[in-house]
Protein backbone atom coordinates (compact mmCIF):
# COMPACT_ATOMS: atom_id res chain seq x y z
CA UNK A 1 0.00 0.00 0.00
CA UNK A 2 1.04 3.48 -1.15
CA UNK A 3 2.77 5.33 2.21
CA UNK A 4 -0.23 7.98 1.77
CA UNK A 5 -3.23 6.04 2.26
CA UNK A 6 -1.80 4.25 5.46
CA UNK A 7 -3.19 4.74 8.37
CA UNK A 8 -3.05 3.67 11.90
CA UNK A 9 -5.71 2.64 14.41
CA UNK A 10 -7.72 5.52 17.01
CA UNK A 11 -5.61 3.71 19.76
CA UNK A 12 -2.16 3.36 17.48
CA UNK A 13 -2.64 7.28 16.69
CA UNK A 14 -2.81 8.39 20.05
CA UNK A 15 0.31 5.58 21.02
CA UNK A 16 2.01 7.04 18.10
CA UNK A 17 1.45 10.52 19.33
CA UNK A 18 2.71 10.04 22.99
CA UNK A 19 6.05 8.40 21.18
CA UNK A 20 8.22 11.59 20.59
CA UNK A 21 6.98 12.88 24.04
CA UNK A 22 8.68 9.80 25.76
CA UNK A 23 11.60 10.35 23.42
CA UNK A 24 12.05 13.74 24.56
CA UNK A 25 11.61 13.49 28.13
CA UNK A 26 14.53 9.94 27.90
CA UNK A 27 16.90 11.78 25.84
CA UNK A 28 17.18 14.67 28.24
CA UNK A 29 16.93 12.40 31.41
CA UNK A 30 19.91 10.50 29.77
CA UNK A 31 22.20 13.76 29.08
CA UNK A 32 21.48 15.44 32.45
CA UNK A 33 22.34 12.30 33.93
CA UNK A 34 25.67 12.13 32.35
CA UNK A 35 26.34 15.49 33.22
CA UNK A 36 25.51 15.06 36.77
CA UNK A 37 27.69 12.49 37.07
CA UNK A 38 30.48 14.13 36.32
CA UNK A 39 29.52 17.59 38.25
CA UNK A 40 26.79 17.07 40.74
CA UNK A 41 27.03 20.94 40.55
CA UNK A 42 25.92 21.51 36.81
CA UNK A 43 23.03 24.00 36.68
CA UNK A 44 22.46 23.63 33.06
CA UNK A 45 20.21 20.00 33.30
CA UNK A 46 18.69 19.42 36.45
CA UNK A 47 17.82 16.47 37.28
CA UNK A 48 13.88 15.41 37.42
CA UNK A 49 13.99 15.58 41.53
CA UNK A 50 15.37 19.06 41.41
CA UNK A 51 12.60 20.49 39.21
CA UNK A 52 10.06 18.44 41.84
CA UNK A 53 11.42 20.83 44.50
CA UNK A 54 11.56 23.87 42.65
CA UNK A 55 7.99 23.81 41.65
CA UNK A 56 7.19 22.05 45.82
CA UNK A 57 8.94 25.66 46.42
CA UNK A 58 7.06 28.04 43.79
CA UNK A 59 3.93 26.85 44.22
CA UNK A 60 3.09 24.95 47.01
CA UNK A 61 4.90 26.68 49.94
CA UNK A 62 4.55 30.62 50.44
CA UNK A 63 7.29 32.77 49.86
CA UNK A 64 9.67 33.30 52.83
CA UNK A 65 10.05 36.51 51.93
CA UNK A 66 6.51 37.55 50.98
CA UNK A 67 3.85 34.89 52.29
CA UNK A 68 3.20 34.22 48.80
CA UNK A 69 2.74 31.28 46.47
CA UNK A 70 4.69 33.02 44.07
CA UNK A 71 4.41 30.36 40.93
CA UNK A 72 0.39 31.03 40.85
CA UNK A 73 0.93 34.78 42.08
CA UNK A 74 3.02 34.93 38.33
CA UNK A 75 0.50 33.17 36.53
CA UNK A 76 -2.23 34.79 37.17
CA UNK A 77 -0.87 38.32 36.87
CA UNK A 78 0.29 36.82 33.11
CA UNK A 79 -3.34 35.90 32.78
CA UNK A 80 -5.11 38.80 33.21
CA UNK A 81 -2.76 40.62 31.01
CA UNK A 82 -3.21 38.13 28.33
CA UNK A 83 -6.73 38.44 28.56
CA UNK A 84 -7.18 42.17 28.86
CA UNK A 85 -4.90 42.27 25.50
CA UNK A 86 -6.46 39.45 23.56
CA UNK A 87 -10.05 41.15 24.51
CA UNK A 88 -8.91 44.72 23.69
CA UNK A 89 -7.55 43.24 20.21
CA UNK A 90 -10.34 41.20 19.34
CA UNK A 91 -12.70 44.06 20.46
CA UNK A 92 -10.90 46.68 18.08
CA UNK A 93 -10.25 43.29 14.96
CA UNK A 94 -14.13 43.01 14.98
CA UNK A 95 -15.16 46.69 15.26
CA UNK A 96 -12.86 48.12 12.33
CA UNK A 97 -12.43 44.56 10.30
CA UNK A 98 -16.33 44.40 10.03
CA UNK A 99 -16.82 47.99 9.29
CA UNK A 100 -13.72 47.98 6.86
CA UNK A 101 -15.03 44.77 4.88
CA UNK A 102 -18.82 45.91 4.53
CA UNK A 103 -18.47 49.28 3.93
CA UNK A 104 -16.83 50.19 0.84
CA UNK A 105 -16.03 54.37 2.03
CA UNK A 106 -14.65 52.86 5.16
CA UNK A 107 -12.41 50.89 3.61
CA UNK A 108 -11.14 52.81 1.20
CA UNK A 109 -9.97 54.67 3.51
CA UNK A 110 -8.81 52.49 6.22
CA UNK A 111 -7.45 49.30 4.23
CA UNK A 112 -4.10 50.83 2.81
CA UNK A 113 -3.37 52.67 6.60
CA UNK A 114 -4.28 49.08 8.54
CA UNK A 115 -1.97 47.07 6.23
CA UNK A 116 0.56 49.65 6.81
CA UNK A 117 0.40 49.37 10.44
CA UNK A 118 0.41 45.95 10.81
CA UNK A 119 3.74 45.92 9.00
CA UNK A 120 5.29 47.87 12.43
CA UNK A 121 7.30 45.46 14.45
CA UNK A 122 5.77 45.77 17.47
CA UNK A 123 9.09 45.05 19.79
CA UNK A 124 10.49 48.14 17.86
CA UNK A 125 7.56 50.11 19.45
CA UNK A 126 7.48 48.81 23.02
CA UNK A 127 10.27 51.25 24.52
CA UNK A 128 7.27 54.15 23.31
CA UNK A 129 4.74 52.25 25.11
CA UNK A 130 6.56 52.12 28.37
CA UNK A 131 7.52 56.27 27.28
CA UNK A 132 3.85 56.39 26.81
CA UNK A 133 2.06 54.71 29.34
CA UNK A 134 4.43 54.28 31.95
CA UNK A 135 6.19 50.71 33.63
CA UNK A 136 2.95 50.11 34.53
CA UNK A 137 0.51 47.31 33.28
CA UNK A 138 -1.63 49.34 30.70
CA UNK A 139 2.37 49.06 28.59
CA UNK A 140 2.09 45.62 28.57
CA UNK A 141 -1.50 45.32 27.52
CA UNK A 142 -1.02 47.99 24.77
CA UNK A 143 1.99 45.83 23.42
CA UNK A 144 -0.29 42.54 23.39
CA UNK A 145 -3.19 44.59 21.51
CA UNK A 146 -0.46 46.72 19.04
CA UNK A 147 1.11 43.38 18.24
CA UNK A 148 -1.78 42.05 17.75
CA UNK A 149 -4.93 44.17 16.53
CA UNK A 150 -3.57 45.01 12.74
CA UNK A 151 -3.52 41.34 11.93
CA UNK A 152 -6.78 40.56 13.55
CA UNK A 153 -8.37 44.14 11.55
CA UNK A 154 -7.02 42.24 8.21
CA UNK A 155 -8.29 39.14 9.26
CA UNK A 156 -11.44 39.38 9.85
CA UNK A 157 -12.02 42.30 7.09
CA UNK A 158 -11.00 39.48 5.09
CA UNK A 159 -13.21 37.15 6.41
CA UNK A 160 -15.96 39.04 5.81
CA UNK A 161 -15.17 39.86 1.85
CA UNK A 162 -15.28 35.88 1.82
CA UNK A 163 -19.06 36.23 3.10
CA UNK A 164 -20.87 35.13 -0.45
CA UNK A 165 -22.00 38.22 -1.90
CA UNK A 166 -25.64 36.16 -2.42
CA UNK A 167 -26.23 36.42 1.27
CA UNK A 168 -25.81 40.23 0.86
CA UNK A 169 -28.08 40.73 -1.87
CA UNK A 170 -30.55 38.41 -0.11
CA UNK A 171 -30.45 40.43 3.01
CA UNK A 172 -31.55 43.23 0.89
CA UNK A 173 -33.70 42.05 -0.99
CA UNK A 174 -35.65 41.18 2.32
CA UNK A 175 -35.70 44.82 3.41
CA UNK A 176 -32.32 44.66 5.75
CA UNK A 177 -30.99 48.25 6.35
CA UNK A 178 -27.45 48.17 6.48
CA UNK A 179 -27.09 48.15 10.14
CA UNK A 180 -29.43 45.19 9.82
CA UNK A 181 -26.69 43.27 7.76
CA UNK A 182 -24.21 43.60 10.31
CA UNK A 183 -25.85 43.33 13.44
CA UNK A 184 -28.17 39.71 11.91
CA UNK A 185 -26.39 38.73 9.07
CA UNK A 186 -22.68 39.26 9.39
CA UNK A 187 -21.81 39.52 12.94
CA UNK A 188 -23.40 36.76 13.76
CA UNK A 189 -20.66 34.54 11.25
CA UNK A 190 -18.11 36.44 11.91
CA UNK A 191 -18.02 35.94 15.71
CA UNK A 192 -16.97 32.15 15.28
CA UNK A 193 -14.36 32.91 12.90
CA UNK A 194 -12.93 35.55 15.11
CA UNK A 195 -12.63 33.30 17.40
CA UNK A 196 -10.59 31.78 15.29
CA UNK A 197 -8.27 33.91 14.32
CA UNK A 198 -7.88 34.72 17.72
CA UNK A 199 -6.64 31.17 18.38
CA UNK A 200 -3.67 31.92 15.67
CA UNK A 201 -2.69 35.50 17.78
CA UNK A 202 -2.36 33.70 21.20
CA UNK A 203 1.03 32.49 19.88
CA UNK A 204 2.54 35.96 19.22
CA UNK A 205 0.14 37.46 22.11
CA UNK A 206 2.26 35.05 24.48
CA UNK A 207 5.26 36.71 22.93
CA UNK A 208 4.39 39.97 23.53
CA UNK A 209 3.35 39.42 26.99
CA UNK A 210 6.67 37.90 27.96
CA UNK A 211 8.82 40.49 26.41
CA UNK A 212 7.15 42.86 27.95
CA UNK A 213 7.33 41.13 32.01
CA UNK A 214 10.90 40.41 31.07
CA UNK A 215 11.36 44.38 30.74
CA UNK A 216 9.33 45.63 33.28
CA UNK A 217 7.55 44.12 36.29
CA UNK A 218 7.13 43.00 39.22
CA UNK A 219 5.33 39.62 39.15
CA UNK A 220 4.77 37.24 36.22
CA UNK A 221 5.33 34.36 34.32
CA UNK A 222 7.85 35.96 32.08
CA UNK A 223 9.27 38.08 34.15
CA UNK A 224 9.98 35.27 36.87
CA UNK A 225 11.72 33.03 34.30
CA UNK A 226 13.96 36.45 33.17
CA UNK A 227 14.58 36.46 36.84
CA UNK A 228 15.65 33.92 37.57
CA UNK A 229 18.15 33.71 34.68
CA UNK A 230 20.35 35.58 36.78
CA UNK A 231 21.23 32.29 39.13
CA UNK A 232 21.42 30.03 36.18
CA UNK A 233 18.02 28.64 37.77
CA UNK A 234 17.23 25.52 35.10
CA UNK A 235 14.72 23.88 37.77
CA UNK A 236 13.04 26.76 37.52
CA UNK A 237 13.04 28.16 34.27
CA UNK A 238 12.19 25.08 32.46
CA UNK A 239 9.23 23.92 34.25
CA UNK A 240 7.74 27.99 33.44
CA UNK A 241 8.30 27.12 29.88
CA UNK A 242 6.66 23.82 29.99
CA UNK A 243 3.64 25.43 32.30
CA UNK A 244 3.61 28.41 29.25
CA UNK A 245 3.11 25.49 26.95
CA UNK A 246 0.21 23.80 28.73
CA UNK A 247 -1.63 26.87 29.10
CA UNK A 248 -1.10 27.69 25.64
CA UNK A 249 -2.16 24.75 24.52
CA UNK A 250 -5.29 24.80 26.85
CA UNK A 251 -6.45 27.99 25.90
CA UNK A 252 -6.09 27.39 22.50
CA UNK A 253 -8.29 23.56 22.67
CA UNK A 254 -11.10 25.76 25.24
CA UNK A 255 -11.49 28.41 22.70
CA UNK A 256 -11.89 25.72 20.06
CA UNK A 257 -14.53 24.21 21.79
CA UNK A 258 -16.07 26.93 22.63
CA UNK A 259 -16.80 27.70 19.49
CA UNK A 260 -18.23 24.31 18.36
CA UNK A 261 -20.64 24.40 21.87
CA UNK A 262 -21.81 28.23 20.87
CA UNK A 263 -21.80 27.79 16.87
CA UNK A 264 -22.85 24.66 15.96
CA UNK A 265 -23.63 25.43 12.71
CA UNK A 266 -19.76 26.68 12.75
CA UNK A 267 -17.05 24.28 10.35
CA UNK A 268 -19.76 22.04 8.76
CA UNK A 269 -19.99 22.44 4.85
CA UNK A 270 -23.13 23.88 3.62
CA UNK B 1 -48.89 50.49 -19.20
CA UNK B 2 -46.91 47.14 -18.55
CA UNK B 3 -46.29 45.77 -15.16
CA UNK B 4 -42.36 45.70 -15.70
CA UNK B 5 -41.18 47.49 -19.11
CA UNK B 6 -37.48 47.26 -19.91
CA UNK B 7 -36.46 50.20 -22.93
CA UNK B 8 -33.47 49.86 -24.54
CA UNK B 9 -31.30 48.11 -21.79
CA UNK B 10 -27.21 47.85 -22.26
CA UNK B 11 -24.99 46.21 -20.22
CA UNK B 12 -20.92 46.68 -21.01
CA UNK B 13 -18.32 46.27 -18.80
CA UNK B 14 -15.86 48.16 -19.87
CA UNK B 15 -15.33 47.29 -23.65
CA UNK B 16 -17.43 44.33 -22.91
CA UNK B 17 -20.85 44.68 -24.31
CA UNK B 18 -22.74 41.53 -22.60
CA UNK B 19 -26.31 42.92 -23.14
CA UNK B 20 -27.65 45.47 -26.00
CA UNK B 21 -30.91 46.92 -27.14
CA UNK B 22 -33.08 44.94 -24.46
CA UNK B 23 -36.30 45.59 -25.05
CA UNK B 24 -39.03 43.67 -23.01
CA UNK B 25 -43.22 44.81 -21.53
CA UNK B 26 -44.76 41.69 -18.98
CA UNK B 27 -47.95 41.54 -17.40
CA UNK B 28 -48.44 40.88 -13.54
CA UNK B 29 -48.73 36.91 -13.23
CA UNK B 30 -46.72 36.06 -16.09
CA UNK B 31 -44.08 33.49 -15.36
CA UNK B 32 -40.98 34.41 -17.68
CA UNK B 33 -38.20 31.28 -18.87
CA UNK B 34 -34.99 32.61 -19.81
CA UNK B 35 -32.48 29.92 -21.60
CA UNK B 36 -29.94 31.13 -23.76
CA UNK B 37 -25.92 29.85 -23.94
CA UNK B 38 -23.60 30.13 -21.00
CA UNK B 39 -22.08 33.25 -20.46
CA UNK B 40 -24.60 35.23 -22.88
CA UNK B 41 -25.44 37.58 -20.29
CA UNK B 42 -28.60 35.82 -18.43
CA UNK B 43 -27.33 36.44 -14.86
CA UNK B 44 -26.34 39.68 -15.90
CA UNK B 45 -29.96 40.81 -17.06
CA UNK B 46 -31.32 39.08 -13.66
CA UNK B 47 -28.82 41.22 -11.42
CA UNK B 48 -30.30 44.39 -13.60
CA UNK B 49 -33.66 43.32 -12.47
CA UNK B 50 -32.55 43.41 -8.73
CA UNK B 51 -30.47 46.13 -9.22
CA UNK B 52 -27.70 44.50 -7.88
CA UNK B 53 -25.98 45.94 -11.33
CA UNK B 54 -26.87 49.46 -13.09
CA UNK B 55 -27.76 49.20 -16.83
CA UNK B 56 -25.07 50.99 -18.68
CA UNK B 57 -27.65 52.36 -21.26
CA UNK B 58 -31.34 52.11 -20.50
CA UNK B 59 -34.47 51.66 -17.61
CA UNK B 60 -36.30 49.31 -16.21
CA UNK B 61 -39.60 50.64 -14.59
CA UNK B 62 -41.89 48.56 -12.30
CA UNK B 63 -45.36 49.47 -12.30
CA UNK B 64 -44.33 52.41 -13.93
CA UNK B 65 -41.88 53.65 -11.54
CA UNK B 66 -37.79 53.90 -12.36
CA UNK B 67 -36.26 50.64 -10.59
CA UNK B 68 -34.39 52.00 -7.17
CA UNK B 69 -30.86 51.73 -7.65
CA UNK B 70 -30.00 48.81 -4.86
CA UNK B 71 -32.06 46.17 -4.21
CA UNK B 72 -35.15 46.08 -2.12
CA UNK B 73 -38.16 43.97 -0.69
CA UNK B 74 -39.98 44.55 -3.99
CA UNK B 75 -37.87 42.04 -5.45
CA UNK B 76 -37.34 38.38 -4.46
CA UNK B 77 -34.67 36.54 -4.84
CA UNK B 78 -33.05 32.54 -5.05
CA UNK B 79 -29.68 31.62 -6.22
CA UNK B 80 -28.66 28.67 -7.26
CA UNK B 81 -26.62 28.62 -4.08
CA UNK B 82 -25.98 30.68 -0.86
CA UNK B 83 -29.58 32.05 -0.66
CA UNK B 84 -30.26 30.81 3.22
CA UNK B 85 -27.98 32.15 5.90
CA UNK B 86 -25.99 29.26 7.55
CA UNK B 87 -26.10 30.41 10.88
CA UNK B 88 -29.90 30.51 10.95
CA UNK B 89 -32.50 27.58 11.47
CA UNK B 90 -34.68 27.12 8.86
CA UNK B 91 -37.70 29.05 10.98
CA UNK B 92 -35.28 31.68 11.55
CA UNK B 93 -34.14 32.07 8.06
CA UNK B 94 -37.83 32.83 6.98
CA UNK B 95 -38.62 34.72 10.04
CA UNK B 96 -35.49 37.14 9.54
CA UNK B 97 -37.28 39.13 6.63
CA UNK B 98 -40.17 39.85 8.81
CA UNK B 99 -37.68 40.81 12.27
CA UNK B 100 -36.04 43.08 9.17
CA UNK B 101 -39.25 45.32 9.17
CA UNK B 102 -40.70 44.85 12.53
CA UNK B 103 -36.91 46.25 14.28
CA UNK B 104 -34.94 48.22 12.79
CA UNK B 105 -32.95 48.66 15.17
CA UNK B 106 -32.40 45.52 17.10
CA UNK B 107 -33.34 43.22 14.38
CA UNK B 108 -35.42 41.15 16.61
CA UNK B 109 -38.58 40.71 17.54
CA UNK B 110 -39.89 40.16 21.08
CA UNK B 111 -42.93 38.97 22.93
CA UNK B 112 -46.27 38.41 21.19
CA UNK B 113 -44.91 40.28 18.28
CA UNK B 114 -42.21 37.68 18.03
CA UNK B 115 -44.91 34.53 18.35
CA UNK B 116 -47.35 36.44 15.46
CA UNK B 117 -43.74 36.74 13.39
CA UNK B 118 -43.50 32.95 13.83
CA UNK B 119 -46.42 31.43 13.22
CA UNK B 120 -46.51 33.60 9.97
CA UNK B 121 -43.24 32.08 8.90
CA UNK B 122 -44.43 28.68 9.84
CA UNK B 123 -47.24 28.67 7.60
CA UNK B 124 -44.92 29.76 5.19
CA UNK B 125 -42.64 26.79 5.55
CA UNK B 126 -45.99 24.45 5.88
CA UNK B 127 -46.49 25.45 2.17
CA UNK B 128 -43.17 25.01 0.75
CA UNK B 129 -43.00 21.60 2.54
CA UNK B 130 -40.83 21.71 5.52
CA UNK B 131 -42.81 21.92 8.80
CA UNK B 132 -40.86 18.74 9.72
CA UNK B 133 -37.35 20.93 9.77
CA UNK B 134 -38.16 24.26 11.23
CA UNK B 135 -35.15 23.78 13.92
CA UNK B 136 -32.38 22.16 11.23
CA UNK B 137 -29.99 24.42 9.63
CA UNK B 138 -29.72 24.61 6.24
CA UNK B 139 -26.49 22.66 6.41
CA UNK B 140 -28.62 19.80 7.86
CA UNK B 141 -30.80 19.96 4.74
CA UNK B 142 -31.00 18.35 1.22
CA UNK B 143 -30.31 20.61 -1.90
CA UNK B 144 -34.11 20.37 -2.68
CA UNK B 145 -34.96 21.76 0.70
CA UNK B 146 -32.42 24.45 0.93
CA UNK B 147 -33.94 25.85 -1.98
CA UNK B 148 -37.36 25.62 -0.99
CA UNK B 149 -36.12 27.12 2.60
CA UNK B 150 -34.87 29.79 -0.34
CA UNK B 151 -38.45 29.75 -1.74
CA UNK B 152 -40.28 30.48 1.68
CA UNK B 153 -37.78 32.72 2.76
CA UNK B 154 -38.04 35.50 -0.46
CA UNK B 155 -42.08 34.72 -0.58
CA UNK B 156 -42.76 35.83 3.24
CA UNK B 157 -41.86 39.28 2.31
CA UNK B 158 -44.59 39.11 -0.83
CA UNK B 159 -42.05 40.79 -3.41
CA UNK B 160 -43.95 41.95 -6.48
CA UNK B 161 -41.72 40.03 -8.56
CA UNK B 162 -39.66 36.75 -7.91
CA UNK B 163 -36.35 36.24 -9.48
CA UNK B 164 -35.14 32.38 -9.56
CA UNK B 165 -31.47 32.01 -11.54
CA UNK B 166 -30.94 28.25 -12.12
CA UNK B 167 -32.31 27.53 -9.03
CA UNK B 168 -32.83 24.02 -9.65
CA UNK B 169 -29.59 24.01 -11.83
CA UNK B 170 -27.67 22.02 -8.66
CA UNK B 171 -30.56 19.18 -8.01
CA UNK B 172 -30.98 15.77 -8.80
CA UNK B 173 -34.06 15.11 -11.40
CA UNK B 174 -35.90 13.68 -9.15
CA UNK B 175 -36.00 16.30 -6.85
CA UNK B 176 -36.32 19.06 -10.14
CA UNK B 177 -39.59 17.29 -10.46
CA UNK B 178 -41.09 17.89 -6.94
CA UNK B 179 -39.45 21.75 -7.54
CA UNK B 180 -41.59 21.95 -10.55
CA UNK B 181 -44.43 21.61 -8.90
CA UNK B 182 -44.07 23.48 -5.99
CA UNK B 183 -42.75 26.85 -8.35
CA UNK B 184 -45.95 25.85 -10.12
CA UNK B 185 -48.42 25.40 -7.69
CA UNK B 186 -47.23 28.84 -5.81
CA UNK B 187 -47.53 30.92 -9.35
CA UNK B 188 -50.57 29.89 -9.69
CA UNK B 189 -51.95 30.25 -6.32
CA UNK B 190 -49.76 33.53 -5.33
CA UNK B 191 -50.19 35.34 -8.58
CA UNK B 192 -46.33 35.47 -8.90
CA UNK B 193 -44.94 37.32 -11.02
CA UNK B 194 -41.79 34.99 -12.05
CA UNK B 195 -38.54 35.46 -14.17
CA UNK B 196 -36.37 32.38 -14.26
CA UNK B 197 -33.00 31.16 -15.60
CA UNK B 198 -32.53 28.16 -16.62
CA UNK B 199 -30.04 25.94 -18.82
CA UNK B 200 -32.60 23.27 -19.41
CA UNK B 201 -35.18 24.36 -22.65
CA UNK B 202 -37.88 21.78 -21.87
CA UNK B 203 -37.82 23.36 -17.96
CA UNK B 204 -38.27 26.56 -19.77
CA UNK B 205 -41.10 25.43 -21.35
CA UNK B 206 -43.05 23.41 -18.81
CA UNK B 207 -42.85 26.31 -15.81
CA UNK B 208 -42.77 29.42 -18.20
CA UNK B 209 -46.24 30.99 -19.36
CA UNK B 210 -43.55 32.71 -21.69
CA UNK B 211 -40.10 32.05 -23.02
CA UNK B 212 -37.10 34.11 -23.77
CA UNK B 213 -34.17 33.23 -25.53
CA UNK B 214 -31.27 35.25 -25.19
CA UNK B 215 -28.62 35.59 -28.13
CA UNK B 216 -26.15 37.67 -30.40
CA UNK B 217 -27.90 39.00 -33.51
CA UNK B 218 -24.81 40.35 -34.35
CA UNK B 219 -21.17 38.27 -34.63
CA UNK B 220 -17.97 39.75 -34.61
CA UNK B 221 -15.59 36.64 -35.19
CA UNK B 222 -12.09 38.88 -34.46
CA UNK B 223 -13.47 40.67 -31.35
CA UNK B 224 -16.43 38.31 -29.99
CA UNK B 225 -17.05 41.29 -26.98
CA UNK B 226 -17.94 44.10 -29.62
CA UNK B 227 -21.55 43.15 -29.48
CA UNK B 228 -24.14 41.86 -26.55
CA UNK B 229 -27.17 39.75 -26.33
CA UNK B 230 -30.39 40.67 -26.79
CA UNK B 231 -33.33 38.62 -27.09
CA UNK B 232 -34.05 36.47 -30.03
CA UNK B 233 -37.12 34.91 -29.14
CA UNK B 234 -40.13 35.88 -27.22
CA UNK B 235 -42.38 33.23 -27.32
CA UNK B 236 -45.97 31.89 -25.54
CA UNK B 237 -45.54 28.41 -23.91
CA UNK B 238 -48.96 27.50 -24.20
CA UNK B 239 -49.10 27.16 -28.37
CA UNK B 240 -47.56 24.10 -30.08
CA UNK B 241 -44.28 24.53 -32.00
CA UNK B 242 -43.39 23.19 -34.73
CA UNK B 243 -39.92 21.29 -34.85
CA UNK B 244 -38.17 23.56 -36.70
CA UNK B 245 -38.85 26.65 -34.14
CA UNK B 246 -37.55 24.41 -31.24
CA UNK B 247 -34.49 23.29 -33.41
CA UNK B 248 -33.72 27.07 -33.97
CA UNK B 249 -34.14 27.67 -30.06
CA UNK B 250 -31.68 24.67 -29.29
CA UNK B 251 -29.23 25.80 -31.69
CA UNK B 252 -28.94 28.87 -29.73
CA UNK B 253 -28.92 27.89 -26.72
CA UNK B 254 -26.59 24.55 -27.12
CA UNK B 255 -24.98 24.94 -30.52
CA UNK B 256 -23.31 27.97 -29.53
CA UNK B 257 -21.89 27.18 -26.44
CA UNK B 258 -18.61 27.42 -27.48
CA UNK B 259 -18.29 30.13 -29.78
N1 LIG C 1 -18.57 42.04 -13.05
C1 LIG C 1 -18.22 41.69 -14.30
N2 LIG C 1 -17.15 42.26 -14.90
C2 LIG C 1 -16.80 41.91 -16.15
N3 LIG C 1 -17.44 41.01 -16.90
C3 LIG C 1 -18.52 40.41 -16.37
C4 LIG C 1 -18.96 40.71 -15.04
N4 LIG C 1 -20.06 39.97 -14.78
C5 LIG C 1 -20.28 39.22 -15.88
N5 LIG C 1 -19.37 39.50 -16.84
C6 LIG C 1 -19.32 38.88 -18.16
O1 LIG C 1 -20.59 38.99 -18.74
C7 LIG C 1 -20.88 37.83 -19.51
C8 LIG C 1 -22.22 37.30 -19.14
O2 LIG C 1 -22.17 36.75 -17.85
P1 LIG C 1 -23.45 36.10 -17.15
O3 LIG C 1 -23.04 35.61 -15.82
O4 LIG C 1 -24.56 37.06 -17.20
O5 LIG C 1 -23.75 34.88 -18.12
P2 LIG C 1 -24.88 33.78 -17.98
O6 LIG C 1 -25.71 33.85 -19.21
O7 LIG C 1 -25.59 33.88 -16.70
O8 LIG C 1 -24.01 32.46 -18.03
P3 LIG C 1 -24.28 31.07 -17.30
O9 LIG C 1 -25.35 30.39 -18.11
O10 LIG C 1 -22.99 30.36 -17.42
O11 LIG C 1 -24.69 31.33 -15.90
C9 LIG C 1 -19.75 36.84 -19.27
O12 LIG C 1 -18.93 36.85 -20.42
C10 LIG C 1 -19.01 37.41 -18.10
O13 LIG C 1 -17.63 37.18 -18.24
MG1 LIG D 1 -25.69 32.68 -14.90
Amino acid sequence: MRLINRRLSRGGAILAGIVPFALALAVYGIASQARLSENPDDKLLPAFSSFAQAIDRMALEPSRRTGEYLFWKDTLASLRRLAKGVAGAAAIGLVFGVSLGVIPWVGSHLSPFVRALSMIPPMAILPVLFIVFGLGESAKVALIIIGSAPFLVREIEQRVRELPREQFIKAQTLGASSWQIITRVVLPQIVPRLVDAVRLTLGSAWLFLIAAEAIASTEGLGYRIFLVRRYLSMDVILPYVVWITVLAFALDALLRRVNGWVFPWYGRAT
Amino acid sequence: MSFLAVRNLWKEYGDHVVLERVGLSVEKGEFVAIVGASGCGKTTFLKLLLSEEQPTRGEISLQGTRLAPEPGSDRGVVFQRYSVFPHLTVLQNVMIGLEFDGAPVMGRLFGARRRACADASREMLATVGLSEATGLYPDELSGGMQQRLALAQALVQSPRILLLDEPFGALDPGIRLDMHELVTGLHESLGLTVFMVTHDISEGFKLGTRLLVFDKIRQDPHSPQSFGASITFDLPTAQERSSGEVHEIEAAVHGSETR
